[in-house]
């Protein structure tokens, strides 16, 4: 077998805000450092975030601390986050968000020239710190134009498919890159995952090509286990319309700045369904929202700035129930913010300014004019590698895990404007872990045999060139199953009968072909892919199925609300010895002492 | 459902030639679009970069019709279907295949340019303060996503072929970038009028006219960054202080 060898102390997997981050920090530690991305550098889809960063700097209201910020981050989570990463997250965000600023980001700003932060879906002070609502690239460009002066290596449109082991240890990766089609095979002494997430798994998604659950199935394949997947994240405002773009994101950062949602009727129907967790915190009135989004410290939140996981169960009944907008979403109304403002127009071109160009250009409306229309669409998921809150090392020595494809921090639900602070926080800790284990390890060896196997299994497709099934149409078919049946509303019939059709659909998947050669070859990349999505959606549903309680993301028409058990409860899954799927469930450790006092605190406001 | 032919460029470094494919439009649809169905009906092998679909990540770049856009952003119904719409690579690149071009010497030129290099923190928490106008004029150059269109537009690079010589539009943006940060200390003027060319660049604003998002990159980043190269390097007066200095 033909392939290249590259040898670095650490391999990152994935070039976004979390696998930047990790290289930026394993090069500093003096490691050498090999990152590989599936698409160009600086590509990645943190640039696709908006919103902002969270992190409690209290620049814009001086009451914020880590301790809120934490409290927030665990009562969005419904309780299952694994309690010391919310800490660490809370702690460090702030660290963080500087040290961006020192690297050559430029945030917007304050009146007395401190980082400007605003307010978004479940965080009780104004937290995001931003640039307009394009701050994944801020972060992405910054991290990277960092990182280039560092040394770092970077192996650009290149696939990781298979982790190699010596005994338990992961040694490195064999994979091949995109353009030319060549095997490589990367040694190295600690592997960072930092591959994102699985929306590919489903039809309406706000996530790339990209995001095909490499590292969760990469993980599992590698015999790591995996928690929380059946928490998968749908978004509250992606567009509707045209249908090519159906799933784009619309950031919460509408809702932050006082965009409001209505149905058919005109109405503000998210005032009809506070849930009692919340409502403390919500505003009576339209008027107290506004304010809340204006700055007044004494108003509280309007019920669009509620977690992701509701207000998207609010978007789908109102459209099922007959009150939706023409192309089955509801609206969402930026531009009665004109009526408040004397330069409400400009304004909005201002803070949003990405949004109103997405709008213009690709649906032909003037969202300082024209209400959007908007539905929910798969964003992330909260569940992933299951990885110690500390060093990020998964369940196998030798592999750390952090960002998206880590699971543990958002517990049922994530608040907007954590992810990209969990990137650089635990991006960092896995970085820095990382190079510290692969300083202690001696040297691996790479086992030929499992070379052979993983090259053997990527030319399948290629081999079978002629005799199988083209990629194609098994993808849609797939994310149309998982779209339909283990989507925002589940039941236990529909859930079961998913499974069943993944079953079916693996039979296929053992047959798709790709045709021509090796070079940026997108239907045998198609077809590579296939393989990780496969692993995800059976996470997914499998996990979905046994946990029999409606919580965060996770809803069950036929187990609605809340289990206390289930609230103490994590689901686990593992590839057996047999190669099946395993699950099982574990019970969550209650909190440490100070900690616990801190969510006690909060409940009580 | 009309259907549209679509043009498009298939080979790779050796050569190649245009493919027409027909395929089914509907409405709403931009030219990615296209270029995935006909890849998914007809040339599964079809070369195409692309990644976030919303022109954030600027990925899609090709020439549509002879001009460089983001297919993501291009909408069809802004286009004459009567017609065959060609769909071909960048120009300014070698090719690798199909729409696919090797852009890799734009991250060799970035890593030549000084990195930014702040100066001591204003506060005592390591923070610094900044004015919201000062950001402004910085966050305008840092919109940038990278997408090299004004590169493949700049007839320097595009017909001259002065890659070694030159580092077009986009490393004069981000070269912007960090001279007017407020925070910077380093000087770059140096190596932008003696390694990166600055000078032959003579204004026709082409960069401009095709940058999806709207960055005023001839007025606003390349014009200043000329005018500080002469004010620091070639005007007589500041030239005797700096003898005087030395």
């Amino acid at each position: 077998m033909d392939y290249q060898t590259f040898e670095h102390d650490v391999l990152v997997i994935g070039a976004g805000g979390a696998g930047l981050r990790a290289a930026v920090e394993a090069s500093a530690a003096g490691a050498s450092v090999g990152l590989v991305c599936k698409s160009l550098l600086g590509k990645a889809h943190t640039v696709m975030a908006e919103g902002g960063m969270a992190a409690a700097l209290g620049n814009v209201d001086d009451r914020d601390n880590w301790e809120t910020h934490f409290a927030d981050t665990m009562r969005g989570g419904q309780y299952l986050n694994n309690w010391r990463m919310a800490e660490l997250h809370a702690r460090e965000a702030p660290d963080r968000v500087r040290e961006l600023e020192a690297w050559g980001a430029v945030f917007d700003r304050t009146r007395d020239g401190r980082i400007l932060q605003r307010n978004f879906g479940g965080h009780k002070y104004p937290r995001l710190a931003h640039v307009g609502d394009r701050t994944g690239l801020e972060m992405i460009r910054t991290l990277q134009d960092h990182g280039v002066h560092q040394g770092i290596d970077v192996h650009m449109e290149c696939t990781v498919v298979e982790l190699l082991k010596d005994g338990e240890r992961v040694v490195g990766a064999f994979g091949y890159d995109r353009e030319r089609g060549r095997f490589r095979v990367f040694r190295a002494n600690a592997v960072v995952l930092a591959s994102g997430g699985i929306g590919r798994a489903f039809k309406v998604t706000s996530n790339s090509w990209e995001y095909t659950g490499d590292g969760q199935s990469l993980a599992y394949r590698a015999g790591a286990e995996l928690i929380d997947m059946e928490f998968v994240q749908f978004h509250p405002t992606g567009m509707v319309w045209p249908p090519s773009v159906r799933g784009i994101l619309v950031t919460e950062g509408v809702r932050g700045e006082g965009g409001v949602l209505r149905n058919s009727e005109g109405r503000r129907f998210l005032f009809d369904d506070i849930p009692e967790l919340y409502r403390h915190q919500t505003a009576d009135s339209e008027e107290e929202g506004w304010i809340y989004t204006q700055g007044d410290k004494n108003a509280r939140r309007p019920p669009e700035l509620l977690t992701r996981d509701h207000v998207a169960r609010c978007i789908v009944r109102e459209i099922k129930e007959g009150r939706g907008s023409p192309h089955g979403g509801v609206f969402l109304d930026i531009a009665w913010i004109k009526s408040k403002l004397p330069n409400g127009a400009e304004h909005i071109r201002k803070k949003l300014p990405s949004m109103y160009h997405q709008f213009k250009q690709l649906a032909g409306i003037d969202i300082t004019e024209t209400p959007m229309e908007v539905g929910p669409t798969t964003h992330y998921v909260m569940g992933g590698v299951r990885v110690d809150a500390d060093s990020q090392m998964s369940t196998v020595p030798g592999l750390f895990a952090a960002g998206e494809v880590a699971g543990g921090l958002n517990g049922a639900n994530r608040l907007g404007g954590n992810s990209l602070s969990d990137l650089l926080v635990f991006g960092k800790r896995a970085g820095e872990y990382a190079a510290a284990f692969a300083r202690e390890q001696p040297a691996a060896a790479i086992d030929e045999g499992q070379v052979e196997a993983a090259a053997r299994t990527a030319l399948e497709p290629l081999d079978r060139q002629g005799s199988g099934e083209a990629p194609y149409q098994v993808q849609y078919e797939l994310q149309d199953l998982m779209q339909n049946q283990v989507g925002i509303v589940r039941n236990d019939g529909e859930l079961r009968g998913a499974l069943e059709a993944l079953q079916r659909l693996q039979e296929r998947v053992k047959r798709v072909e790709a045709q021509g050669n090796r070079e940026y070859n997108a239907g045998w990349h198609t077809a590579l892919d296939l393989r990780n999505l496969m692993t995800v959606a059976e996470a997914v549903t499998r996990s979905a199925i046994e946990r029999k309680e409606s919580r965060g993301a996770h809803f069950r028409e036929d187990h609605l609300g809340k289990d206390e058990e289930w609230g103490r409860t994590t689901l686990v899954i593992k590839q057996g010895d047999d190669g099946a799927m395993e699950l099982r469930r574990e019970t969550i450790p209650p909190p440490r002492e100070d900690l616990q006092r801190i969510i006690d605190e909060s409940q009580k406001t | 459902m009309a259907s549209a032919t679509f043009r498009i460029w298939r080979g790779d470094a050796e050569g190649g030639e245009y493919q027409d494919y027909a395929t089914e439009v509907t409405e709403g649809m931009v030219v990615l679009d296209a270029v995935h169905q006909v890849q998914a009906e007809s040339a599964n092998d079809l070369a195409v970069r692309w990644n976030c679909k919303a022109g954030k990540c600027g990925s899609c770049s090709a020439e549509v019709n002879g001009n460089p856009k983001l297919m993501c952003m291009t909408r069809l119904g802004s286009l004459n279907l009567d017609e065959p719409v060609t769909i071909e690579p960048m120009k300014a690149f070698p090719v690798v295949r199909d729409l696919v071009t090797d852009v890799s010497w734009n991250y060799e030129v970035k890593k030549r340019i000084q990195p930014f290099k702040p100066r001591p923190p204003d506060a005592e928490d390591g923070t610094w303060r900044m004015q919201q106008s000062d950001a402004e004029r910085v966050q305008e150059f840092r919109k940038c996503i990278e997408c090299f269109l004004c590169q493949d537009v700049c007839h320097v690079l595009r017909d001259h072929r002065l890659h070694h010589e030159f580092i077009g539009p986009r490393f004069f943006v981000y070269s912007a970038a960090l001279e007017m940060n407020p925070l910077d200390t380093a000087d770059r003027t140096s190596e932008l009028a003696n390694d990166f060319g600055v000078g032959y660049c003579n204004i026709t604003k082409c960069c401009t006219k095709v940058c999806p998002e709207e960055i005023t990159i001839t007025d606003n980043a390349i014009i200043p960054l000329k005018e500080r190269v002469v004010d620091k390097l070639y005007d007589p007066l500041s030239r005797l202080l700096r003898v005087f200095r030395s």
